[in-house]
Protein backbone atom coordinates (compact mmCIF):
# COMPACT_ATOMS: atom_id res chain seq x y z
CA UNK A 1 0.00 0.00 0.00
CA UNK A 2 2.73 2.43 1.03
CA UNK A 3 4.84 1.42 -1.95
CA UNK A 4 2.08 2.17 -4.40
CA UNK A 5 1.59 5.49 -2.71
CA UNK A 6 5.20 6.61 -3.04
CA UNK A 7 5.30 5.40 -6.64
CA UNK A 8 2.20 7.32 -7.57
CA UNK A 9 2.99 10.61 -5.88
CA UNK A 10 6.31 11.89 -4.55
CA UNK A 11 6.21 12.75 -0.85
CA UNK A 12 6.73 16.50 -1.33
CA UNK A 13 3.92 16.65 -3.87
CA UNK A 14 1.61 14.87 -1.43
CA UNK A 15 2.59 17.33 1.28
CA UNK A 16 1.96 20.30 -1.01
CA UNK A 17 -1.45 18.82 -1.84
CA UNK A 18 -2.33 18.47 1.85
CA UNK A 19 -1.32 22.06 2.54
CA UNK A 20 -3.42 23.21 -0.41
CA UNK A 21 -6.39 21.22 0.93
CA UNK A 22 -6.08 22.83 4.36
CA UNK A 23 -6.01 26.39 3.02
CA UNK A 24 -8.89 25.59 0.68
CA UNK A 25 -10.96 24.40 3.64
CA UNK A 26 -10.37 27.64 5.54
CA UNK A 27 -11.16 29.69 2.44
CA UNK A 28 -14.50 27.95 1.86
CA UNK A 29 -15.53 28.19 5.50
CA UNK A 30 -14.65 31.90 5.73
CA UNK A 31 -16.60 32.63 2.55
CA UNK A 32 -19.76 30.90 3.75
CA UNK A 33 -19.63 32.49 7.22
CA UNK A 34 -19.06 35.97 5.75
CA UNK A 35 -21.89 35.53 3.25
CA UNK A 36 -24.33 34.20 5.85
CA UNK A 37 -23.51 37.08 8.22
CA UNK A 38 -24.12 39.75 5.56
CA UNK A 39 -27.39 38.04 4.51
CA UNK A 40 -28.48 37.89 8.15
CA UNK A 41 -27.77 41.59 8.79
CA UNK A 42 -29.52 42.50 5.53
CA UNK A 43 -32.40 40.21 6.48
CA UNK A 44 -32.93 41.81 9.87
CA UNK A 45 -32.86 45.25 8.28
CA UNK A 46 -35.29 44.03 5.60
CA UNK A 47 -37.76 42.67 8.15
CA UNK A 48 -37.68 45.77 10.37
CA UNK A 49 -38.35 48.01 7.37
CA UNK A 50 -40.87 45.97 5.40
CA UNK A 51 -44.04 45.52 7.39
CA UNK A 52 -46.04 45.47 4.18
CA UNK A 53 -47.96 42.46 2.84
CA UNK A 54 -45.73 39.78 1.43
CA UNK A 55 -44.36 40.03 -2.10
CA UNK A 56 -46.29 37.86 -4.53
CA UNK A 57 -43.91 35.11 -5.60
CA UNK A 58 -46.64 33.19 -7.36
CA UNK A 59 -46.12 35.10 -10.58
CA UNK A 60 -42.61 35.66 -11.89
CA UNK A 61 -41.89 39.30 -12.63
CA UNK A 62 -38.09 39.27 -12.26
CA UNK A 63 -35.96 41.41 -10.02
CA UNK A 64 -35.49 45.15 -10.61
CA UNK A 65 -32.34 45.89 -12.60
CA UNK A 66 -30.32 47.13 -9.58
CA UNK A 67 -30.59 43.68 -7.96
CA UNK A 68 -29.50 41.87 -11.11
CA UNK A 69 -26.07 43.38 -11.67
CA UNK A 70 -22.91 43.58 -9.60
CA UNK A 71 -22.64 47.36 -10.02
CA UNK A 72 -26.32 47.80 -9.13
CA UNK A 73 -25.92 45.73 -5.96
CA UNK A 74 -22.93 47.83 -4.84
CA UNK A 75 -24.88 51.04 -5.45
CA UNK A 76 -27.72 49.65 -3.30
CA UNK A 77 -25.32 48.71 -0.53
CA UNK A 78 -23.87 52.24 -0.49
CA UNK A 79 -27.40 53.57 -0.07
CA UNK A 80 -27.87 51.01 2.75
CA UNK A 81 -30.82 49.29 1.09
CA UNK A 82 -31.77 46.08 2.89
CA UNK A 83 -32.46 44.06 -0.26
CA UNK A 84 -29.18 45.20 -1.77
CA UNK A 85 -27.34 44.13 1.36
CA UNK A 86 -28.86 40.62 1.21
CA UNK A 87 -27.95 40.45 -2.47
CA UNK A 88 -24.35 41.41 -1.58
CA UNK A 89 -24.23 38.48 0.84
CA UNK A 90 -25.48 36.17 -1.91
CA UNK A 91 -22.85 37.61 -4.25
CA UNK A 92 -20.14 36.83 -1.66
CA UNK A 93 -21.56 33.31 -1.50
CA UNK A 94 -21.42 32.89 -5.29
CA UNK A 95 -17.87 34.30 -5.23
CA UNK A 96 -16.72 31.74 -2.63
CA UNK A 97 -16.32 28.76 -5.01
CA UNK A 98 -14.84 31.15 -7.58
CA UNK A 99 -12.23 32.25 -5.02
CA UNK A 100 -11.51 28.59 -4.35
CA UNK A 101 -10.80 28.06 -8.07
CA UNK A 102 -8.53 31.15 -8.15
CA UNK A 103 -6.65 29.73 -5.17
CA UNK A 104 -6.33 26.32 -6.90
CA UNK A 105 -4.90 28.07 -9.96
CA UNK A 106 -2.11 29.63 -7.86
CA UNK A 107 -1.52 26.38 -5.99
CA UNK A 108 -1.08 24.44 -9.24
CA UNK A 109 1.16 27.21 -10.60
CA UNK A 110 3.30 26.96 -7.47
CA UNK A 111 3.54 23.19 -7.98
CA UNK A 112 4.38 23.77 -11.68
CA UNK A 113 1.58 21.32 -12.51
CA UNK A 114 0.93 22.83 -15.94
CA UNK A 115 -1.83 20.42 -16.97
CA UNK A 116 -3.89 21.39 -13.96
CA UNK A 117 -3.02 25.06 -14.38
CA UNK A 118 -4.67 24.79 -17.80
CA UNK A 119 -7.74 22.89 -16.52
CA UNK A 120 -8.24 25.34 -13.66
CA UNK A 121 -7.86 28.32 -16.00
CA UNK A 122 -10.62 26.92 -18.24
CA UNK A 123 -12.99 26.50 -15.27
CA UNK A 124 -12.16 29.99 -13.99
CA UNK A 125 -12.78 31.46 -17.43
CA UNK A 126 -16.23 29.83 -17.60
CA UNK A 127 -17.11 31.06 -14.10
CA UNK A 128 -16.02 34.62 -14.83
CA UNK A 129 -17.93 34.55 -18.09
CA UNK A 130 -21.09 33.60 -16.19
CA UNK A 131 -20.56 36.16 -13.45
CA UNK A 132 -19.43 39.12 -15.56
CA UNK A 133 -20.92 38.20 -18.92
CA UNK A 134 -24.31 37.71 -17.28
CA UNK A 135 -24.48 39.79 -14.12
CA UNK A 136 -21.62 42.17 -14.85
CA UNK A 137 -23.37 44.13 -17.57
CA UNK B 1 -49.61 36.82 5.80
CA UNK B 2 -47.21 39.72 6.23
CA UNK B 3 -43.54 39.72 5.22
CA UNK B 4 -42.24 38.70 8.66
CA UNK B 5 -44.64 35.74 8.91
CA UNK B 6 -43.90 34.57 5.39
CA UNK B 7 -40.15 34.82 6.03
CA UNK B 8 -40.48 32.84 9.28
CA UNK B 9 -42.52 30.07 7.64
CA UNK B 10 -40.17 29.79 4.65
CA UNK B 11 -37.18 29.80 7.02
CA UNK B 12 -38.66 26.94 9.03
CA UNK B 13 -39.52 24.96 5.90
CA UNK B 14 -35.99 25.48 4.60
CA UNK B 15 -34.58 24.35 7.94
CA UNK B 16 -36.48 21.06 7.54
CA UNK B 17 -35.41 20.79 3.89
CA UNK B 18 -31.76 21.27 4.83
CA UNK B 19 -32.08 18.71 7.61
CA UNK B 20 -33.72 16.19 5.26
CA UNK B 21 -31.19 16.91 2.56
CA UNK B 22 -28.26 16.25 4.89
CA UNK B 23 -29.74 13.04 6.33
CA UNK B 24 -30.55 11.55 2.94
CA UNK B 25 -27.33 12.87 1.44
CA UNK B 26 -29.33 14.54 -1.35
CA UNK B 27 -28.57 18.13 -0.38
CA UNK B 28 -31.05 20.85 0.49
CA UNK B 29 -31.66 22.03 -3.07
CA UNK B 30 -33.67 19.05 -4.24
CA UNK B 31 -36.06 19.38 -1.30
CA UNK B 32 -36.39 23.16 -1.35
CA UNK B 33 -37.72 23.45 -4.91
CA UNK B 34 -40.76 21.16 -4.39
CA UNK B 35 -41.35 22.77 -0.99
CA UNK B 36 -41.44 26.31 -2.42
CA UNK B 37 -43.44 25.45 -5.53
CA UNK B 38 -45.92 22.90 -4.15
CA UNK B 39 -46.44 24.22 -0.61
CA UNK B 40 -45.82 27.97 -0.93
CA UNK B 41 -46.90 28.25 -4.60
CA UNK B 42 -43.76 30.17 -5.46
CA UNK B 43 -43.02 30.50 -9.18
CA UNK B 44 -40.54 27.84 -10.34
CA UNK B 45 -37.97 30.45 -11.45
CA UNK B 46 -37.78 32.11 -8.01
CA UNK B 47 -37.69 28.67 -6.38
CA UNK B 48 -34.79 27.52 -8.57
CA UNK B 49 -32.90 30.78 -7.92
CA UNK B 50 -33.25 30.45 -4.14
CA UNK B 51 -32.39 26.74 -4.20
CA UNK B 52 -29.24 27.30 -6.23
CA UNK B 53 -27.97 29.83 -3.68
CA UNK B 54 -28.63 27.45 -0.79
CA UNK B 55 -26.83 24.68 -2.68
CA UNK B 56 -23.66 26.78 -2.84
CA UNK B 57 -23.89 27.48 0.90
CA UNK B 58 -24.32 23.89 2.04
CA UNK B 59 -21.82 22.34 -0.36
CA UNK B 60 -19.09 24.88 0.43
CA UNK B 61 -19.71 24.49 4.16
CA UNK B 62 -19.46 20.70 4.01
CA UNK B 63 -16.61 20.67 1.49
CA UNK B 64 -14.51 22.76 3.88
CA UNK B 65 -14.46 19.85 6.32
CA UNK B 66 -14.09 17.00 3.80
CA UNK B 67 -11.22 18.65 1.93
CA UNK B 68 -9.21 19.12 5.12
CA UNK B 69 -9.82 15.54 6.18
CA UNK B 70 -8.33 14.33 2.90
CA UNK B 71 -11.37 12.54 1.46
CA UNK B 72 -11.99 14.68 -1.62
CA UNK B 73 -9.81 14.08 -4.66
CA UNK B 74 -9.09 17.68 -5.66
CA UNK B 75 -7.48 16.75 -9.01
CA UNK B 76 -10.41 14.58 -10.09
CA UNK B 77 -12.79 17.35 -8.96
CA UNK B 78 -10.88 20.10 -10.74
CA UNK B 79 -10.66 18.18 -14.01
CA UNK B 80 -14.34 17.19 -14.01
CA UNK B 81 -15.42 20.72 -13.16
CA UNK B 82 -14.62 21.58 -16.78
CA UNK B 83 -17.51 19.28 -17.77
CA UNK B 84 -19.90 20.43 -15.03
CA UNK B 85 -19.38 24.17 -15.60
CA UNK B 86 -19.87 23.85 -19.38
CA UNK B 87 -22.94 21.74 -18.62
CA UNK B 88 -24.25 24.26 -16.08
CA UNK B 89 -23.97 27.13 -18.56
CA UNK B 90 -25.77 25.00 -21.16
CA UNK B 91 -28.46 24.04 -18.62
CA UNK B 92 -29.06 27.66 -17.58
CA UNK B 93 -29.36 28.50 -21.28
CA UNK B 94 -31.75 25.61 -21.89
CA UNK B 95 -33.97 26.83 -19.03
CA UNK B 96 -34.94 29.80 -21.23
CA UNK B 97 -36.39 27.56 -23.91
CA UNK B 98 -38.23 24.99 -21.81
CA UNK B 99 -41.68 25.58 -20.36
CA UNK B 100 -42.01 25.56 -16.56
CA UNK B 101 -44.12 22.39 -16.57
CA UNK B 102 -41.51 20.50 -18.63
CA UNK B 103 -38.82 21.59 -16.16
CA UNK B 104 -41.06 20.41 -13.31
CA UNK B 105 -41.42 16.96 -14.90
CA UNK B 106 -37.64 16.65 -15.43
CA UNK B 107 -37.16 17.78 -11.84
CA UNK B 108 -39.53 15.08 -10.57
CA UNK B 109 -37.72 12.35 -12.51
CA UNK B 110 -34.30 13.45 -11.22
CA UNK B 111 -35.75 13.60 -7.72
CA UNK B 112 -37.03 10.02 -7.93
CA UNK B 113 -33.64 8.80 -9.14
CA UNK B 114 -31.90 10.72 -6.33
CA UNK B 115 -34.25 9.32 -3.68
CA UNK B 116 -33.60 5.81 -5.01
CA UNK B 117 -29.81 6.21 -4.83
CA UNK B 118 -30.00 7.40 -1.23
CA UNK B 119 -31.62 4.18 -0.01
CA UNK B 120 -29.57 1.82 -2.19
CA UNK B 121 -26.98 -0.06 -0.11
CA UNK B 122 -23.61 1.63 -0.46
CA UNK B 123 -20.38 -0.23 -1.09
CA UNK B 124 -17.52 0.72 1.20
CA UNK B 125 -14.53 -1.21 -0.06
CA UNK B 126 -11.78 0.11 -2.24
CA UNK B 127 -11.93 -1.64 -5.60
CA UNK B 128 -8.46 -2.85 -6.49
CA UNK B 129 -7.80 -2.24 -10.16
CA UNK B 130 -4.94 -1.72 -12.53
CA UNK B 131 -3.54 1.76 -13.18
CA UNK B 132 -5.24 3.49 -16.11
CA UNK B 133 -3.00 5.33 -18.60
CA UNK B 134 -5.10 8.48 -18.82
CA UNK B 135 -5.56 8.63 -15.05
CA UNK B 136 -1.82 8.21 -14.51
CA UNK B 137 -1.10 10.99 -16.99
CA UNK B 138 -3.58 13.20 -15.15
CA UNK B 139 -2.06 12.20 -11.79
CA UNK B 140 -5.50 11.32 -10.40
CA UNK B 141 -4.55 8.22 -8.40
CA UNK B 142 -4.53 9.08 -4.73
CA UNK B 143 -5.17 7.89 -1.19
CA UNK B 144 -7.94 8.38 1.34
CA UNK B 145 -8.33 7.74 5.07
CA UNK B 146 -10.06 4.49 6.09
CA UNK B 147 -10.35 2.48 9.31
CA UNK B 148 -7.12 0.71 8.33
CA UNK B 149 -5.20 3.92 7.67
CA UNK B 150 -4.55 5.55 4.30
CA UNK B 151 -5.59 3.39 1.36
CA UNK B 152 -4.47 4.09 -2.18
CA UNK B 153 -6.76 3.70 -5.19
CA UNK B 154 -6.59 3.95 -8.96
CA UNK B 155 -8.98 5.92 -11.14
CA UNK B 156 -10.35 4.71 -14.50
CA UNK B 157 -13.20 5.33 -16.95
CA UNK B 158 -12.45 9.03 -17.31
CA UNK B 159 -14.20 9.65 -20.70
CA UNK B 160 -17.51 8.18 -19.48
CA UNK B 161 -17.18 9.98 -16.16
CA UNK B 162 -16.56 13.26 -17.99
CA UNK B 163 -19.66 12.76 -20.16
CA UNK B 164 -21.84 11.98 -17.14
CA UNK B 165 -20.48 15.07 -15.40
CA UNK B 166 -21.63 17.18 -18.33
CA UNK B 167 -25.14 15.77 -17.83
CA UNK B 168 -24.90 16.52 -14.11
CA UNK B 169 -23.94 20.11 -14.97
CA UNK B 170 -26.88 20.53 -17.38
CA UNK B 171 -29.32 19.27 -14.72
CA UNK B 172 -27.76 21.56 -12.12
CA UNK B 173 -28.06 24.63 -14.34
CA UNK B 174 -31.58 23.72 -15.46
CA UNK B 175 -33.04 22.74 -12.09
CA UNK B 176 -31.03 24.76 -9.55
CA UNK B 177 -29.82 21.65 -7.75
CA UNK B 178 -26.37 20.26 -6.97
CA UNK B 179 -26.95 17.04 -9.00
CA UNK B 180 -25.02 15.14 -6.34
CA UNK B 181 -26.67 11.83 -7.30
CA UNK B 182 -25.49 12.03 -10.93
CA UNK B 183 -22.02 13.20 -9.89
CA UNK B 184 -21.66 10.25 -7.53
CA UNK B 185 -22.88 7.94 -10.31
CA UNK B 186 -20.12 9.26 -12.58
CA UNK B 187 -17.33 8.83 -10.04
CA UNK B 188 -18.49 5.74 -8.17
CA UNK B 189 -19.77 3.66 -11.09
CA UNK B 190 -17.94 4.99 -14.15
CA UNK B 191 -14.60 5.98 -12.65
CA UNK B 192 -14.53 3.37 -9.86
CA UNK B 193 -13.51 5.78 -7.12
CA UNK B 194 -14.11 4.62 -3.52
CA UNK B 195 -17.64 5.55 -2.47
CA UNK B 196 -16.59 7.98 0.27
CA UNK B 197 -14.22 9.74 -2.15
CA UNK B 198 -17.02 9.97 -4.74
CA UNK B 199 -19.52 11.57 -2.37
CA UNK B 200 -17.06 14.06 -0.88
CA UNK B 201 -15.55 15.00 -4.25
CA UNK B 202 -19.07 15.45 -5.60
CA UNK B 203 -19.77 17.82 -2.72
CA UNK B 204 -16.54 19.67 -3.45
CA UNK B 205 -17.61 20.18 -7.08
CA UNK B 206 -21.20 21.21 -6.41
CA UNK B 207 -20.32 24.76 -5.31
CA UNK B 208 -18.40 25.52 -8.50
CA UNK B 209 -21.08 23.93 -10.70
CA UNK B 210 -23.81 25.96 -8.99
CA UNK B 211 -21.76 29.17 -9.13
CA UNK B 212 -21.47 28.74 -12.91
CA UNK B 213 -25.22 29.09 -13.39
CA UNK B 214 -25.82 31.42 -10.41
CA UNK B 215 -24.28 34.40 -12.24
CA UNK B 216 -26.68 33.87 -15.13
CA UNK B 217 -29.66 33.42 -12.80
CA UNK B 218 -28.77 36.62 -10.96
CA UNK B 219 -28.69 38.61 -14.18
CA UNK B 220 -32.05 37.15 -15.23
CA UNK B 221 -33.63 38.29 -11.98
CA UNK B 222 -34.35 34.77 -10.63
CA UNK B 223 -32.63 35.45 -7.32
CA UNK B 224 -34.95 37.41 -5.01
CA UNK B 225 -33.29 38.63 -1.80
CA UNK B 226 -36.49 38.49 0.26
CA UNK B 227 -36.99 34.83 -0.62
CA UNK B 228 -33.37 33.68 -0.87
CA UNK B 229 -32.55 35.10 2.57
CA UNK B 230 -34.72 32.76 4.71
CA UNK B 231 -34.04 29.87 2.33
CA UNK B 232 -30.26 30.17 2.50
CA UNK B 233 -30.11 30.69 6.28
CA UNK B 234 -32.65 27.92 6.92
CA UNK B 235 -31.06 25.32 4.64
CA UNK B 236 -27.59 26.08 6.00
CA UNK B 237 -28.71 25.68 9.63
CA UNK B 238 -30.75 22.58 8.82
CA UNK B 239 -27.94 20.86 6.98
CA UNK B 240 -25.42 21.60 9.75
CA UNK B 241 -27.83 20.05 12.27
CA UNK B 242 -28.47 17.12 9.94
CA UNK B 243 -24.76 16.46 9.50
CA UNK B 244 -24.35 16.36 13.28
CA UNK B 245 -27.23 13.88 13.68
CA UNK B 246 -25.80 11.82 10.82
CA UNK B 247 -22.50 11.44 12.65
CA UNK B 248 -24.16 10.13 15.80
CA UNK B 249 -27.03 7.93 14.68
CA UNK B 250 -27.84 4.94 12.57
CA UNK B 251 -30.02 6.61 10.00
CA UNK B 252 -30.91 3.74 7.68
CA UNK B 253 -34.58 3.74 8.77
CA UNK B 254 -34.77 7.56 8.73
CA UNK B 255 -33.29 7.54 5.25
CA UNK B 256 -35.96 5.16 3.96
CA UNK B 257 -38.76 7.20 5.53
CA UNK B 258 -37.42 10.51 4.24
CA UNK B 259 -36.61 9.15 0.80
CA UNK B 260 -40.24 7.99 0.54
CA UNK B 261 -41.36 11.53 1.40
CA UNK B 262 -39.06 12.89 -1.29
CA UNK B 263 -40.37 10.28 -3.75
CA UNK B 264 -43.92 11.44 -3.03
CA UNK B 265 -42.90 15.08 -3.58
CA UNK B 266 -41.36 14.01 -6.89
CA UNK B 267 -44.59 12.36 -8.05
CA UNK B 268 -46.53 15.49 -7.04
CA UNK B 269 -44.06 17.60 -9.06
CA UNK B 270 -44.53 15.39 -12.13
CA UNK B 271 -48.32 15.41 -11.71
CA UNK B 272 -48.34 19.21 -11.38
CA UNK B 273 -46.17 19.43 -14.47
CA UNK B 274 -48.42 17.18 -16.56
CA UNK B 275 -51.60 18.96 -15.51
CA UNK B 276 -49.89 22.30 -16.10
CA UNK B 277 -50.36 23.62 -12.57
CA UNK B 278 -46.69 24.61 -12.33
Amino acid sequence: MTDAQTNDAPADLLKADQKMDAIMGILLRTGVITAASIVLVGGILFLTRHKTPVTDYHVFSGEPSDLRTISGIFADVKAFHARGLIQLGLLVLIATPVARVVFSLFAFLYQKDWKYVAFTAIVLGLLLYSLFGGAGA
Amino acid sequence: MNTAEFTAVVWFGSLLAGFLGALTGLGGGVVIVPLLTLVFHVDLKYAIGAALVSVIATSSGAAAAYVREGYSNVRVGMFLEIATTIGALAGAGLALYLKANVIAIIFGLVLIYSAYTSIRPQPHDTIQQKPDRLATWLRMDSTYPTEHGLESYHVSGIPLGFALMFVAGVLSGLLGIGSGAVKVLAMDKAMKLPFKVSTTTSNFMIGVTAAASAGIYLSRGYIDPGLAMPVMIGVLMGSLTGARVLANANVRVLRIVFSSVIGALALEMIYSGITGRI
